[in-house]
C-alpha cells in the first residue's frame, strides 16, 4: 500500500497561510521507498533527470543524506521542486507501480531533513562570465549547473526578492519562504552572485551586459497577465491574479498593518480560470476569509491545475462552477463591482489534446460577487528587448530560440516561461539544464 | 555606495527633497522616468517620479510630501543612509510632437516635482518656449519656485488662500493664459487627479493637446501585476509600463478617482492606529 503524506485538517489551515502537506516522517518515508523496485523508468520522465531510484535506494538503508546528495548532482532545488512539480505527469506518470512511488514527497522529505549540505564552493576556473536575467526557476538551475562548471555566475532580479515566481506566485502554504531562501542559500554559498532590484532593458540594457559577460541566459518567465478584456474589468473590486498573489505573497498584504501594503477584502469573491494560479488565488482568498468559486469554462476534467490542488481546494470548502465564461462585470455607482454576467457553455466534442471543446449557449446567468479575481494565464514581458537590438518573440510574446536554446542574438540563450509560455517550474528547469549545457559545450566549461 | 541619500532638505511643509546615489538609474535616465523604492522589510513599494539628474556626481532627485506611514518612514531616513530597495529608472521616456513649439506647463502641489522634470527637459535641454502655471494650498506648500525660476521668468502662481500669487486654483489661471495667449500648443499637467481631470477639459475646450503624468497605486511597475492600470481610449492600458505620461483627452479620469481612492479605509485604518500611539 501506497504511504501518503498527511495534509492539515482543512477547518485549520484555512485559518493560516502555513503549509498544508505536513511531508513525512522517516518511518512512513522508508516504508514509501520499500515499495519501490529501482526499475528506472521514472527517470525518462524527469526533465533534469535525476537518478530517482538511486536516491530511493538510500532511504531505503536510512542514508539521507547520501540520498539528498545524489538529487543535488542534478538539481539544486529538490524542497521546491518536491512541493511543486506536477510528478504526477512527469516521474510518477513513468511508474510501473499501480500506485506510483510518491517520488515528490519522498524528494520534498529529503530536502527537509536539513542534513548537513556539501555542495561545496566551485571556484570560477574558466574565466568566462555568464549573466543570468532573472531568478525564477530557470535562473537558478542554469546559475547552478553553470557555477558547477566553473563559470561566473550573476544573477539579475528585478524584484526586491529572489525567486522570481516562486516567491511572488506560489502562496505559502504550497511553499514556504523559507524553503525558497534555503536553497538560494545554497547557492549563493556555491559562488553565485545576485542583484536584486536590476530590470535589464531599464537598469542596465541587454547589450550593455553583453560588453560585460560571455553569455547571457534570459530567464525571465512569463510576467505579463492576460485578461479578459471584456466590459468593466477596471470596476473596484476586480483583480489580476498577479497583483492578488503578489500582494499576499510578495507583499504579505495577510499580515497588514505590520506589513503596510494593504489588500482589498470582500465577502464573495469568484476566481475567473482552472490553472494552478485559479487554484492559488482561490485558495489564497479562502484564508482571507471568503466564500469563494471558481468559475471554469469547460469541465472540472479538463482543469490544467494539478488534481490534488484541487482537492484541498474543495475541501477546504471552495465550490467549482464549470461551463461558465464571463462576458460583463456590472459595478455600482462608486466604481465598486456588482455582479459577473456569465454565459453558458456547452460541450461539444474533444479538442486534439483530449479536453473537451466548448461553446456559448444562449443562455446567460448573473452572479453576484465583491471580488472578481482572473487568472487566465501569463505571457512573457518584453521589457529586456528595450534599447537593445536584436531579440525576436512570437506573436504570443515567447522568445524565438533554435534547437541549442539560443535566441536570434549571438551569446544569448534562454529557458523557461520565456520560451515556452506559462508552463511548470520543472519544464522551466528542464530547459534551463539544457541550455546551461549549450553554454557549456559552446563557450567552455 | 548605491542607494545613499547623499542630501537631504526639508523644502516645504511635510514636503522632503532627497538627492539619492545610484549610477545605473542616472545613467539611463530619461526624463519622465520615476523609481520603486522600499523603505523597511515590511514596507511598500513606493513609486516617485525621478525629479532630476546630475549626471556627473551620478545621483538623482526625489521629493516627497509626507503622506501616510510608509512616507513618514521615508522621511525619518538621515543623509548619508541608505534606502533598502530602489528599482528603476522605471516608465517611458516623455515624448511630444516635433512640431511643438510652446508648451504650458500645470503644476499642482506635489504634482510640481514630476512636473519638474519635464520643464527642465524641454525648456531648458530642448530651449523650447514655454510658460509655467504652480499651484499650492498656500505659500509654505509651493515648492520648486526658484528652481523653475532659474529656468524661464514665465511663471504664474497661484494659491488656494492667497498668500502667494493670485489667490484662486491653477485652472483658472490656465483658462485666462490659453484665452489670451494663442501661441501655445501643447499643455503639460501633473497634480492631484481632479486638477489633471479639470485641466484636460480646459485644454480641450481650447482645442489644445494635453498630456498628464498620472500617480497611480503600483507594486511591482514592471507590467506584471496590472495594479496601475487605467482605462484609455476604451482600452486598459498600465501606467507603469505604458505611461506614466498620456494624452489627457484619452484617460477616463471618472474611474481613475474612484481607483485611486480603493484602498482609502486601509489608509485611514494606519492613521487611525499611528494616531492612538
Amino acid at each position: 500500500m501506497a504511504v501518503n503524506p498527511k495534509d492539515r485538517p482543512s477547518e485549520e489551515r484555512i485559518n493560516d497561510f502555513d503549509e498544508v502537506n505536513l511531508g513525512y516522517t522517516d518511518e512512513e518515508a522508508v516504508k514509501e521507498a520499500q515499495r519501490c523496485k529501482e526499475c528506472g523508468v521514472c527517470i525518462k520522465g524527469c526533465p533534469v533527470r535525476i537518478n530517482i531510484p538511486a536516491f530511493i535506494s538510500q532511504i531505503k538503508k536510512k542514508n539521507f543524506k547520501r540520498a539528498l546528495s545524489i538529487i543535488e548532482k542534478d538539481n539544486i532545488l529538490p524542497g521546491i521542486c518536491g512541493r511543486v512539480c506536477p510528478q504526477e505527469n512527469q516521474c510518477e506518470a513513468r511508474c510501473i507501480m499501480d500506485n506510483p512511488i510518491n517520488i515528490g514527497a519522498l524528494e520534498r522529505f529529503l530536502a527537509d531533513k536539513k542534513v548537513p549540505k556539501d555542495i561545496g564552493i566551485y571556484p570560477s576556473k574558466n574565466n568566462k562570465k555568464i549573466a543570468i536575467v532573472g531568478s525564477g526557476p530557470a535562473g537558478l538551475t542554469s546559475a547552478f549547473e553553470l557555477k558547477k562548471s566553473g563559470f561566473e555566475v550573476v544573477v539579475y532580479e528585478a524584484l526586491h526578492k529572489l525567486g522570481g515566481v516562486l516567491r511572488y506566485g506560489i502562496p505559502n502554504f504550497r511553499l514556504p519562504d523559507e524553503i525558497i531562501d534555503e536553497e538560494i542559500e545554497q547557492l549563493k554559498k556555491m559562488g553565485v552572485q545576485f542583484r536584486t532590484n536590476f530590470l535589464i532593458g531599464k537598469t542596465l540594457y541587454l547589450d550593455e551586459l553583453l560588453d560585460k559577460f560571455d553569455g547571457i541566459v534570459i530567464a525571465t518567465g512569463a510576467g505579463l497577465p492576460r485578461y479578459l478584456k471584456i466590459p468593466g474589468e477596471n470596476s473596484i473590486g476586480v483583480f489580476f491574479a498577479n497583483e492578488f498573489l503578489t500582494r499576499i505573497n510578495l507583499m504579505k498584504a495577510y499580515k497588514f498593518p505590520e506589513y503596510h501594503t494593504p489588500i482589498y477584502k470582500g465577502k464573495k469573491v469568484v476566481v475567473i480560470g482552472g490553472g494552478n494560479v485559479a487554484i492559488d488565488a482561490a485558495r489564497v482568498a479562502r484564508r482571507l476569509k471568503s466564500e469563494v468559486m471558481i468559475c471554469y469554462r469547460r469541465l472540472e476534467e479538463d482543469m490544467p491545475a494539478r488534481n490534488e490542488e484541487i482537492q484541498h481546494a474543495k475541501e477546504e470548502g471552495i465550490e467549482i462552477k464549470t461551463l461558465l465564461n464571463p462576458k460583463k462585470i456590472i459595478s455600482k455607482d462608486d466604481g465598486k463591482i456588482k455582479k459577473v454576467k456569465f454565459v453558458k457553455m456547452k460541450t461539444v466534442g474533444k479538442q486534439q489534446d483530449g479536453r473537451n471543446a466548448v461553446v456559448e449557449t444562449e443562455e446567460y446567468i448573473d452572479i453576484e460577487t465583491d471580488i472578481f479575481i482572473e487568472a487566465i494565464g501569463q505571457i512573457p514581458n518584453k521589457i529586456i528587448q528595450q534599447n537593445s537590438k536584436g531579440l525576436e518573440f512570437d506573436s504570443w510574446n515567447s522568445l524565438k530560440i533554435d534547437e541549442n536554446m539560443e535566441t536570434t542574438k549571438n551569446n544569448v540563450w534562454a529557458a523557461g516561461d520565456v520560451v515556452s509560455g506559462a508552463a511548470t517550474v520543472i519544464k522551466a528547469m528542464g530547459e534551463a539544464k539544457k541550455a546551461a549545457e549549450k553554454i557549456i559545450k559552446e563557450i567552455g566549461g | 555606495m548605491r542607494n545613499q541619500i547623499v542630501k537631504k532638505e526639508k523644502i516645504a511643509s511635510k514636503t522632503y527633497s532627497f538627492w539619492i546615489y545610484h549610477p545605473e538609474i542616472v545613467s539611463h535616465y530619461k526624463p519622465g522616468q520615476f523609481i520603486i523604492l522600499r523603505v523597511t522589510e515590511k514596507g511598500e513599494r513606493i513609486p516617485l517620479t525621478i525629479v532630476e539628474v546630475d549626471r556627473e556626481k551620478e545621483i538623482f532627485r526625489i521629493i516627497f510630501q509626507v503622506v501616510g506611514k510608509s512616507t513618514r518612514l521615508l522621511s525619518k531616513i538621515d543623509e548619508n543612509e541608505m534606502i533598502l530597495d530602489i528599482l528603476g529608472p522605471l516608465g517611458n521616456e516623455v515624448r511630444i510632437n516635433k512640431d511643438v513649439a510652446n508648451i504650458l506647463f500645470v503644476g499642482g502641489g506635489i504634482g510640481i516635482a514630476p512636473l519638474f522634470s519635464k520643464i527642465k527637459e524641454f525648456l531648458k535641454e530642448k530651449k523650447l518656449k514655454g510658460s509655467v502655471i504652480l499651484g499650492a494650498r498656500s505659500s509654505e506648500n509651493l515648492i520648486l519656485e526658484n528652481e523653475i525660476l532659474e529656468i524661464t521668468r514665465n511663471i504664474y502662481i497661484t494659491t488656494d488662500d492667497g498668500s502667494k500669487g493670485k489667490k484662486g486654483f491653477v485652472t483658472d489661471a490656465l483658462r485666462d493664459l490659453l484665452n489670451t495667449n494663442e501661441d501655445i500648443d501643447l499643455v503639460i499637467s501633473a497634480g492631484p487627479v481632479k486638477m489633471m481631470k479639470k485641466t484636460v477639459e480646459i485644454a480641450k475646450k481650447n482645442k489644445i493637446d494635453i498630456l498628464v503624468s498620472l500617480n497611480t497605486l503600483m507594486i511591482d511597475g514592471t507590467g506584471m501585476c496590472g495594479g496601475c492600470r487605467i482605462e484609455y481610449d476604451n482600452k486598459t492600458r498600465f501606467t507603469c509600463v505604458d505611461g506614466p505620461v498620456f494624452d489627457g483627452y484619452k484617460v477616463n479620469f471618472q474611474q481613475l478617482i474612484k481607483r485611486n481612492n480603493q484602498y482609502h479605509s486601509h489608509e485611514c485604518k494606519i492613521k487611525n492606529l499611528e494616531d492612538n500611539l
